[in-house]
C-alpha cells in the first residue's frame, strides 16, 4: 500500500470507534452527564468565593476531562482490542503501526474536543459566565497543542495493556491519577509538598491549565500565550515519537513472548 | 518459488520458570495453489505455527518465508499477501458484521464499495442473509460469526490464507458450507490461492487437503498426501494413521480438548 492508501486507512479507526460510540450511545449519555455534573459540582465549590474562582475550577474540570479522554481513548483502544481478540487482526494487517496509532489518536482528539466544547457550553450557561473578554481562539489552540503531549503520554500508556490487559489497565489508571495530583488541576502547584513539585513541572497538563486559565480569565493574547504554546508543541513533538518508539519496542517484546493472544 | 518455506523453525515459551518447546525444529514447504493441512491435538503447535506465518510471533530459531519474504525481516511484504481465520471469531461484537468488515477493508486499503460487493457475495455463498450483516455480531450464532470471519479473510483476496481450525464448533450445515466455499475458491479459474489449514477433524483434512502434516509436541511426525499416508501406514483412514503414530486414539485426543 502506498502512503496515501495507508493514510486513508487511518479512517478505519475513526469509523470503528464512531460505530462503537453509536452502539453504546446510552453509556455515552451517562458519561457526558457525569462529566457535566462533575464540572458543575466542582464549579459550585468556588461559588461563594466569586465568579473568577468558579471559572478557575471549571477550567480545571474541563481540561482534565479533555486530557483524560485522550489518554483513555488511546490506551484503552489497545486494551479493548485485546479483550475482543481483534488485536491480532489489526497487527497483521498491512497498515503501518504509525498509521494505526495515529488513527486512534485522531479519533481521540476529535471526540475529546467535541465533548469538551459541549461541556463548556453547558457550564457557561449554568453559571452565566461571560466569555466576552476571553481569548477563545487561543483556548482552542492550547487545547489542540496540549492534546499532542497527551497523545504521546497515551501511546506510552497504551504499552501497558499491550503487555498485560488487566494489570495494564490498573497501571494506566494509576498513571492518570498521578497526573491529576501533580498537575494543578484544581489548585496552584505551589500548595503541593516541595518534593512533588519537580514532577508538576514535568507534566504538560500543568502548562496547559495555566495557559487555559490565562486565556479564559485574563484574556491573554497570543503574544503572552506563545511561550507556553511553543513549550507544549515541543513537548508533544518529543513525546509522540517517544511514545511510538516505546510502543514499537513493546510490540516486538509481545511478539517474542506470545502476548498478543486474546485476553478476556 | 514455494508459497511457504520453513527451515529449522523453533519457538519456545516460558512457563513456571521452564522453557517449553512449542515448535521444535520444523522444516517444510508448501507449494503454490496447494491446500496444506496440519492436524494435531490442542497444544501441539498448530496455532503457534500459524501465528509465526501471520507475523504475530517471532520465532526463536530457524526461518519462515512467505513467497520468498522472511516473516520477521520483511513482515510488511508478508502482510500484504496473507490473511487468517482463527478458531475464535474475533470481532468487535457490539457492532455489526458490515461495520467490522468495513473496518478490515480499510486496513487492507480496499474501497468501501468493493468491500461491500465482495463480502456480500462471499456471505451469500456461505448461506448468510445480507440483511443480517447489519445486526450486532453479538446477536449472531457462533456459526454465523465464523462465516463473517471467513468473509473477512477471503475478501482481501490473499495469496496465502491461514485457516486455523475454521470449522471447529460449527454445526454440520455451516461446516459443509465453509468446506464447500474453500473447495470452490481453489477451483476458481486463475486462482493463485494457497491455503494452510489446521484442523482437529481428520475427515476434513482428508477431504480438503492436497498434503497433510501430523504435528505432535511441536514436531511434524508425518507429512504426505492423504493417499500417501494411508498407503505408507497401510491404514484405511487418517485417524488410524494418527493412532499408529502416537499410540493414542484420535477420539481420546478430542476428548481432552
Amino acid at each position: 500500500m502506498n502512503y496515501r492508501t495507508q493514510a486513508y486507512g487511518s479512517i478505519a479507526f475513526v469509523e470503528r470507534n464512531f460505530a462503537l460510540v453509536r452502539r453504546y450511545i446510552g453509556w455515552e449519555a451517562v458519561f457526558i452527564s457525569y462529566n457535566v455534573v462533575n464540572a458543575l459540582a466542582i464549579g459550585l465549590i468556588g461559588a461563594r468565593i466569586g465568579k473568577e474562582m468558579v471559572v478557575y475550577l471549571v477550567v480545571g474540570a474541563m481540561v482534565w476531562g479533555f486530557l483524560s479522554i485522550l489518554f483513555h481513548e488511546i490506551s484503552e483502544s489497545i486494551a479493548w482490542e485485546r479483550w475482543e481478540g481483534t488485536i491480532e487482526y489489526t497487527f497483521m494487517a498491512p497498515i503501518s503501526r504509525f498509521i494505526h496509532l495515529i488513527g486512534n489518536c485522531l479519533w481521540a482528539v476529535v471526540y475529546g474536543v467535541i465533548r469538551s466544547i459541549l461541556i463548556l457550553a453547558i457550564v457557561v450557561l449554568f453559571f452565566g459566565i461571560s466569555i466576552k473578554g476571553a481569548n477563545l481562539p487561543g483556548l482552542f489552540v492550547i487545547l489542540v497543542v496540549s492534546g499532542l503531549s497527551f497523545v504521546g503520554l497515551g501511546l506510552v500508556a497504551a504499552v501497558l495493556p499491550l503487555l498485560s490487559t488487566e494489570k495494564g489497565a490498573y497501571a494506566t489508571h494509576i498513571l492518570e491519577a498521578a497526573l491529576l495530583l501533580i498537575s494543578g488541576v484544581y489548585y496552584e502547584i505551589d500548595v503541593l509538598p516541595v518534593w512533588i513539585r519537580p514532577l508538576s513541572y514535568a507534566s504538560p497538563a500543568t502548562y496547559t491549565l495555566r495557559a487555559m486559565r490565562a486565556a479564559l480569565l485574563d484574556g491573554a493574547g497570543f503574544d503572552q500565550l506563545m511561550p507556553t504554546i511553543l513549550l507544549l508543541l515541543a513537548t508533544g513533538l518529543l513525546l509522540v515519537p517517544l511514545g511510538m518508539l516505546v510502543f514499537n519496542k513493546a510490540e516486538y517484546y509481545a511478539k517474542k513472548k506470545g502476548k498478543l493472544k486474546r485476553s478476556g | 518459488m514455494e508459497a511457504v518455506k520453513c527451515e529449522g523453525l523453533i519457538k519456545m515459551f516460558g512457563k513456571n520458570g521452564r522453557k517449553i518447546s512449542a515448535i521444535d525444529r520444523i522444516s517444510f514447504s508448501v507449494n503454490k495453489n496447494e491446500i496444506f493441512g496440519i492436524v494435531g491435538p490442542n497444544g501441539s503447535g498448530k496455532s503457534t505455527l500459524i501465528r509465526i506465518l501471520s507475523t504475530l510471533l517471532i520465532p526463536d530459531g530457524g526461518s519462515a518465508q512467505v513467497f520468498g519474504n522472511d516473516v520477521v525481516r520483511e513482515y510488511g511484504k508478508v502482510r500484504r499477501v496473507i490473511n487468517r481465520v482463527s478458531v475464535d471469531a474475533a470481532f468487535f461484537k457490539g457492532i455489526s458484521a458490515w461495520e467490522n468488515l468495513r473496518y478490515a477493508a480499510r486496513l487492507y486499503g480496499m474501497k468501501k464499495g468493493d468491500a461491500k460487493e465482495r463480502s456480500t457475495a462471499i456471505l451469500a455463498k456461505l448461506g448468510f442473509a445480507e440483511k443480517r450483516m447489519y445486526e450486532p455480531l453479538e446477536d449472531l450464532s457462533r456459526g454465523m460469526q465464523q462465516k463473517v470471519a471467513i468473509a473477512r479473510a477471503f475478501f482481501t483476496a490473499p495469496m496465502l490464507l491461514l485457516l486455523d481450525e475454521p470449522t471447529t464448533g460449527l454445526d454440520p450445515r455451516s461446516k459443509r458450507d465453509v468446506q464447500e466455499y474453500i473447495r470452490e475458491s481453489m477451483r476458481r479459474e486463475g486462482s493463485d490461492l494457497t491455503i494452510i489449514l489446521t484442523t482437529h477433524d481428520m475427515k476434513e483434512a482428508e477431504a480438503l487437503c492436497d498434503r497433510v502434516a501430523i504435528i505432535i509436541g511441536g514436531r511434524f511426525v508425518a507429512v504426505g498426501s492423504p493417499a500417501e499416508l494411508l498407503a505408507q501406514y497401510k491404514k484405511p483412514n487418517l485417524e488410524d494413521v494418527f493412532l499408529e503414530l502416537t499410540g493414542q486414539e484420535w477420539m481420546e485426543v478430542e476428548d481432552e480438548l
